[in-house]
C-alpha cells in the first residue's frame, strides 16, 4: 500500500480512499439518487450491452469469433469456480471435451436435436466430471493439479486405442443449430447466466464456505462441515459450465473429435484467469475477452498462439498477479492520491 | 443464542479415550494413553515439548488414525474421525497453529462455521442472521464490536485476535466438549490475563473443556484436573496441585521446562 | 515370450527411474514441483541435437554442453520465475507449467518435428540376455540408470552440498538458522534436477525420435511416479519406478501401448485409495496431500 521512498526527507507514501459514491451505495443501497444506482450498474450493465451490440454488428467473421470467445469465457469461468474452491485444475480439456463428446454421441447415435442435446450435456457432463474426479477430491494444491494433468491426456489415448466414438475421425455431420443469431444469443445468455449467477453464489454463505475450503481446509472440518461434499458441488458446477461450452461448440462445429481433449483448452482458462485476475470469475471471464480476440489477430503465427498464452501465463503470474480486473476494479471504486508522512 | 446446547447431568463421563496410540515409522508419539472427561470438568494435558500433545488432540478430534484404541464420545464411537463428523457431534477444537480463513473478514470467519448443519440442527432448523450471531460472538470472546477489527480481513489481525478467533468459531458450533491446543501460547500476560475470565464464563455455563496448555500457571489457576504426558505416557492424572508434587513429574519438566 | 517382456519390463522401469529421479530430487530438496520438467528434457535432446548436427561438435562434447546448458537454464527458471512466486504453490506450478508449454510449444512452431530429429546411440553391440537380444542402447540405460542412482545416494550423504540438499529437505528454515544459505541450495536442486532430466534425455532419446510430445509424457511418467512412491522419497521411487515399469510393458504387450497412460493413472488412484501418502511417504507428506 505504501510506497516508501526513505531516499529523501520528504517521505511520501500512496493513500487509497475508497470513493464516497462506493461508500454510500454499497451501505444504504442506491435506490435513492440515480448516480448512485448507475454507479453501481454500469459496470455490470455495460459489458452486456456492449456484447449484444458487437454481436450485430461486427462482420460476420468477428462475429464468429466474438461466440468462441464467450465460450473461452465460459470454460475460464468454470476453472476460477473450481479454483476458488481450493482446486486447482490443469486439465481443464476434461470438462470442456466430456461436454462435447455426450452431445456429439447423443446425436449423432440417438439422433437427439440440440435443444436436447445441450442440457443434457451439461448436466451428464457435470456428473461424469464429479464422478471420475471423486476419488481424488481429497487432494490437495499440486497433487490434485498433476492428477488433472493427466486425465484428459489419458482419455485422448482410450479413444484412440479402442477407436470408440469415430476413434481418430471423430464424429461427423452433427446438426447444425437452427440460425446463426441463435447461436450468438445461446451462448450470451450462457455467459451471463454462469457469471452473474456464479457470482452470487460465491457471495452468499454458501460461497464463504468454498472459499474457506480454499483457504484452510482443516478449519472447514473442525467447523463440522463435510468439505468433501462441498467440494464436489462445486466441482459439478464448474464441470457442468464447462461441459456446455464443450456441447456448443460441437454443434457450433458439427463436429467432434479427440482435439477437444487438447491442450488449447486446457491452458486457455488458466491464462485467461490469471491475465484477468484469479477469484473473482468476471476476471478470467475479461481475460478470456482480451486473449481470444488477441490471439485472433495474430492468426498467421499459427502455432505461437499457445506459446504467446503460456508466455502471457508465465508473465501475469509472476509480474503482475492482481491482473486487469482487479486493477480496473480499483481504479473504479478508489481513488489514490499521494501523501507527505513525517518529517 | 449463544448459550452452549443442553447439558446433560455433572459428573457424567462424555468423553472416554481408551488405550489410545500413534506411531509414526518407528516413532510412538502416542502411547497407550486413557482417560475420561467428566460433564462439565476443566482437564489440562501438559508435558514437555514433544511429549504428544498435540498429536493427543489430532487422534481425539479426528484429524489423525490411531494405531490402536478408541475415543469414544458420550458412548458413540469417534475414533479416527472424520473430523467434520467428529465436531458435528458436539467436539470443538481450536488449533495450536492459527488456522483462519485469511481472505475473509474476521466475523465471517465465524459465519463459515455458522453455516455447519449442526447450528442449523440445534437452532431447530432455523439459520437466523449469522452476521449478526457472529459479531455476538466474537464479543463474547473479547473483540469489541463496531470496532475495525470486526471488519477486517483476516491476515491483518494481530496473534491475538486471531487466536481469539479459533475460539470464537469454536463456540459457533454450540459444542458439548470444547479442546483448546496452546490457546495461550504467544499471547502476552495481559491477553491472556483478559481470556482467562473468558474461559471461565464457560465453565460456569458447563461447558467441558480439554485445555493442553504450556502456561502452567494460569493453567493451574483454572484447571479441575491435569494429566501429564512424557514422550507419548501418560504419567500421571489428578488435581493440579498433588500431580505437581510427584517426582516422576517434576523429572520431566526439569530442565526441558522453557517457559514459566 | 515372458522372458522378453520381464527384461524390457525392467528396462522400461529404469527409464521411468532415470526420469523421474531429476523431478524428485527438486522436489524433494525444495518443495518446487517442476513441470517444466518434460520440456528441460526435450531441450537437452534438442540442444544435443543441434551441437552433434549444426555445430558438428563431437559426441563428448555436444552432450556435456546440452547437460550444462539445460541445468544454467533450470537454475535460471528458478531465479527468475519460481522465486518470485516461492510459497505460492498455485502460482509455482501454474507458472513452472506456462514456461514448460511455452518452450515445448515454441520447439513445435520453430519445426522441430521429423524422423531426423533423433540422438545417435552409444554403444554399438548386441547383448543376449537369456536368450534376449537387448541392443546397446537399452544397456546404457540400464548402466546410467544405475549410476545415477547410486550416485545420488552418494552424493546425499558425503558431499557438503549433499548434505545441505537434505538439510534442506527436512526443514528450510532450521537450515536457515544453520548457515545454509537455502536459496542457492534451492537454485542449485533445481539445476540439479533438470541435470538428470538432461542424462536421461541422452541416453533414452535414441530409442526413438526428439518429439515434442514425448516432453509431456515424460512429465506425467515423473508425475505418476512420484506420487505413487511418495514425493521426496527416493527409495519410494525406486520401487515406484519398478511396479509401475512392469505394469506398463505387460500392458503394453498383452493389451496395446495406447493403454500404458492408463496404468500410470490407474496406480495412482489405487495408491491413493490404499495408502494416500504414497508407498514411502511421510505423515509431513500425507498433510499435504489431503
Amino acid at each position: 500500500m505504501a510506497a516508501q521512498d526513505t531516499s529523501k526527507q520528504v517521505t511520501r507514501r500512496r493513500e487509497r480512499l475508497d470513493r464516497g459514491i462506493k461508500v454510500r451505495s454499497e451501505d444504504i443501497y442506491a435506490l435513492n439518487s440515480w448516480r448512485e444506482a448507475l454507479y453501481l450498474l454500469a459496470p455490470r450493465a455495460l459489458p452486456v450491452v456492449a456484447l449484444v451490440l458487437l454481436q450485430l454488428l461486427a462482420p460476420e467473421y468477428w462475429q464468429r469469433v466474438l461466440i468462441s470467445t464467450t465460450v473461452f469465457a465460459l470454460l475460464a469461468i468454470s476453472w476460477d469456480l473450481a479454483a476458488s474452491s481450493g482446486m486447482v485444475c490443469l486439465g481443464q480439456a476434461l470438462f470442456f471435451g466430456v461436454g462435447a463428446y455426450l452431445a456429439g454421441i447423443m446425436n449423432h447415435y440417438l439422433g437427439l436435436p440440440p435443444g436436447l442435446t445441450l442440457p443434457l450435456a451439461t448436466l451428464g457432463g457435470g456428473v461424469i466430471c464429479t464422478v471420475l474426479l471423486l476419488p481424488v477430491l481429497r487432494l490437495r494444491g499440486i497433487y490434485f493439479a498433476m492428477f488433472t494433468l493427466i486425465l484428459p491426456l489419458m482419455i485422448e489415448r482410450i479413444i484412440e486405442a479402442t477407436k470408440v466414438f469415430g476413434g481418430t475421425e471423430g464424429l461427423s455431420g452433427l446438426t447444425p443449430f437452427a440460425h446463426p443469431l441463435w447461436e450468438s444469443f445461446l451462448t450470451m445468455a450462457a455467459l451471463w447466466v454462469a457469471l452473474f449467477g456464479l457470482r452470487r453464489i460465491m457471495a452468499s454463505d454458501y460461497g464463504l464456505v468454498l472459499k474457506g475450503i480454499n483457504d484452510n481446509d482443516r478449519a472447514v472440518m473442525s467447523a463440522a462441515l463435510n468439505i468433501y461434499r462441498y467440494k464436489a458441488q462445486a466441482l459439478f458446477l464448474a464441470a457442468a459450465t464447462g461441459a456446455f461450452a464443450g456441447a456448443f461448440m460441437t454443434h457450433s462445429y458439427r463436429f467432434v473429435g479427440m482435439p477437444v481433449f487438447a491442450l488449447d483448452y486446457s491452458i486457455l482458462p488458466i491464462a485467461s484467469a490469471a491475465v484477468g485476475g484469479l477469484g473473482t470469475l468476471a476476471g478470467p471471464a475479461l481475460g478470456a475477452f482480451i486473449l481470444v480476440p488477441l490471439s485472433e489477430m495474430l492468426r498467421g503465427l499459427g502455432g505461437l498462439r499457445i506459446v504467446i498464452y503460456a508466455v502471457l501465463l508465465v508473465v501475469f503470474t509472476v509480474g503482475l498477479p492482481e491482473g486487469v480486473f482487479h486493477y480496473l476494479r480499483r481504479k473504479y471504486t478508489q481513488f489514490e492520491r499521494w501523501t507527505e508522512v513525517g518529517k | 443464542m449463544t448459550e452452549p446446547a443442553p447439558q446433560p447431568p455433572r459428573d457424567e463421563i462424555i468423553l472416554a479415550v481408551e488405550g489410545l496410540s500413534k506411531r509414526f515409522g518407528g516413532v510412538t508419539a502416542v502411547d497407550d494413553v486413557s482417560f475420561n472427561v467428566k460433564q462439565g470438568e476443566l482437564l489440562g494435558v501438559i508435558g514437555p515439548n514433544g511429549s504428544g500433545k498435540t498429536t493427543l488432540v489430532n487422534l481425539i478430534t479426528g484429524f489423525l488414525q490411531p494405531s490402536t484404541g478408541r475415543v469414544s464420545l458420550k458412548g458413540q464411537d469417534i475414533t479416527g474421525g472424520p473430523p467434520y463428523r467428529t465436531a458435528e457431534l458436539g467436539l470443538a477444537r481450536t488449533f495450536q497453529m492459527v488456522k483462519p480463513f485469511y481472505q475473509l473478514p474476521a466475523f465471517k470467519n465465524v459465519v463459515v462455521a455458522l453455516f455447519s448443519p449442526r447450528v442449523k440442527r440445534l437452532a431447530g432448523g432455523a439459520y437466523g442472521d449469522r452476521d449478526a450471531v457472529a459479531k455476538d460472538l466474537l464479543e463474547e470472546v473479547g473483540f469489541e464490536r463496531d470496532s475495525w477489527v470486526i471488519n477486517k480481513q483476516a491476515s491483518v489481525l494481530p496473534h491475538g485476535y486471531l487466536k481469539r478467533l479459533e475460539l470464537a468459531r469454536c463456540l459457533a458450533l454450540r459444542p458439548e466438549v470444547l479442546v483448546l491446543d496452546e490457546l495461550f501460547s504467544g499471547l502476552s500476560l495481559a491477553e491472556v490475563a483478559s481470556l482467562v475470565p473468558v474461559i471461565e464464563k464457560l465453565m460456569v455455563q458447563g461447558m467441558t473443556i480439554i485445555m493442553v496448555e504450556h502456561r502452567l500457571k494460569e493453567l493451574f489457576r483454572i484447571a479441575d484436573r491435569v494429566l501429564v504426558l512424557n514422550f507419548g505416557q501418560k504419567i500421571a492424572e489428578g488435581v493440579p496441585a498433588e500431580v505437581m508434587a510427584q517426582p516422576k513429574v517434576r523429572g520431566a519438566y526439569l530442565g526441558s521446562e522453557s517457559e514459566d | 515370450m515372458l522372458q522378453g517382456t520381464l527384461i524390457y519390463g525392467f528396462i522400461n522401469s529404469v527409464m521411468l527411474l532415470l526420469v523421474a529421479l531429476g523431478f524428485n530430487l527438486t522436489f524433494g530438496i525444495s518443495g518446487v514441483a517442476n513441470f517444466a520438467f518434460g520440456a528441460l528434457y526435450i531441450t537437452a535432446g534438442f540442444l544435443a541435437w543441434i551441437g552433434l548436427n549444426t555445430l558438428g561438435l563431437p559426441y563428448w562434447l555436444a552432450g556435456c554442453a546440452a547437460v550444462l546448458i539445460t541445468a544454467v537454464l533450470a537454475g535460471l527458471l528458478y531465479r527468475f520465475v519460481v522465486l518470485r512466486v516461492r510459497g505460492l504453490v498455485v502460482s509455482e506450478v501454474i507458472a513452472t507449467f506456462g514456461v514448460g508449454l511455452a518452450i515445448l510449444e515454441l520447439f513445435r512452431f520453430l519445426g522441430f518435428i521429423g524422423f531426423e530429429y533423433t540422438l545417435p546411440e552409444m554403444l554399438d553391440l548386441e547383448v543376449s540376455l537369456g536368450g534376449v537380444i537387448v541392443d546397446g542402447q537399452r544397456l546404457t540405460i540400464l548402466l546410467v540408470g544405475a549410476g545415477l542412482t547410486l550416485f545420488l545416494w552418494l552424493f546425499t550423504r558425503h558431499t557438503r552440498t549433499g548434505r545441505a540438499f537434505r538439510a534442506i529437505a527436512q526443514d528450510e528454515h532450521t537450515a536457515l538458522t544453520l548457515g545454509i544459505n537455502t536459496e542457492r541450495v534451492a537454485t542449485v536442486s533445481v539445476a540439479f534436477g533438470a541435470a538428470y532430466a538432461a542424462v536421461a534425455a541422452l541416453v533414452i532419446l535414441p530409442l526413438g525420435t526428439i518429439a515434442v510430445n514425448e516432453g509431456y509424457h515424460v512429465l506425467v511418467n515423473a508425475l505418476a511416479v512420484c506420487i505413487v512412491g511418495g514425493l521426496g522419497s527416493t527409495l519410494g521411487v525406486i520401487v515406484a519406478s519398478f511396479m509401475i515399469g512392469f505394469a506398463q510393458t505387460f500392458t503394453a504387450t498383452y493389451l496395446d501401448t495406447s493403454w500404458m497412460m492408463v496404468v500410470s493413472l490407474l496406480a495412482i488412484l489405487v495408491i491413493l485409495l490404499v495408502r494416500p501418502s504414497g508407498l514411502f511417504g511421510s505423515q509431513k507428506q500425507l498433510e499435504e496431500r489431503i
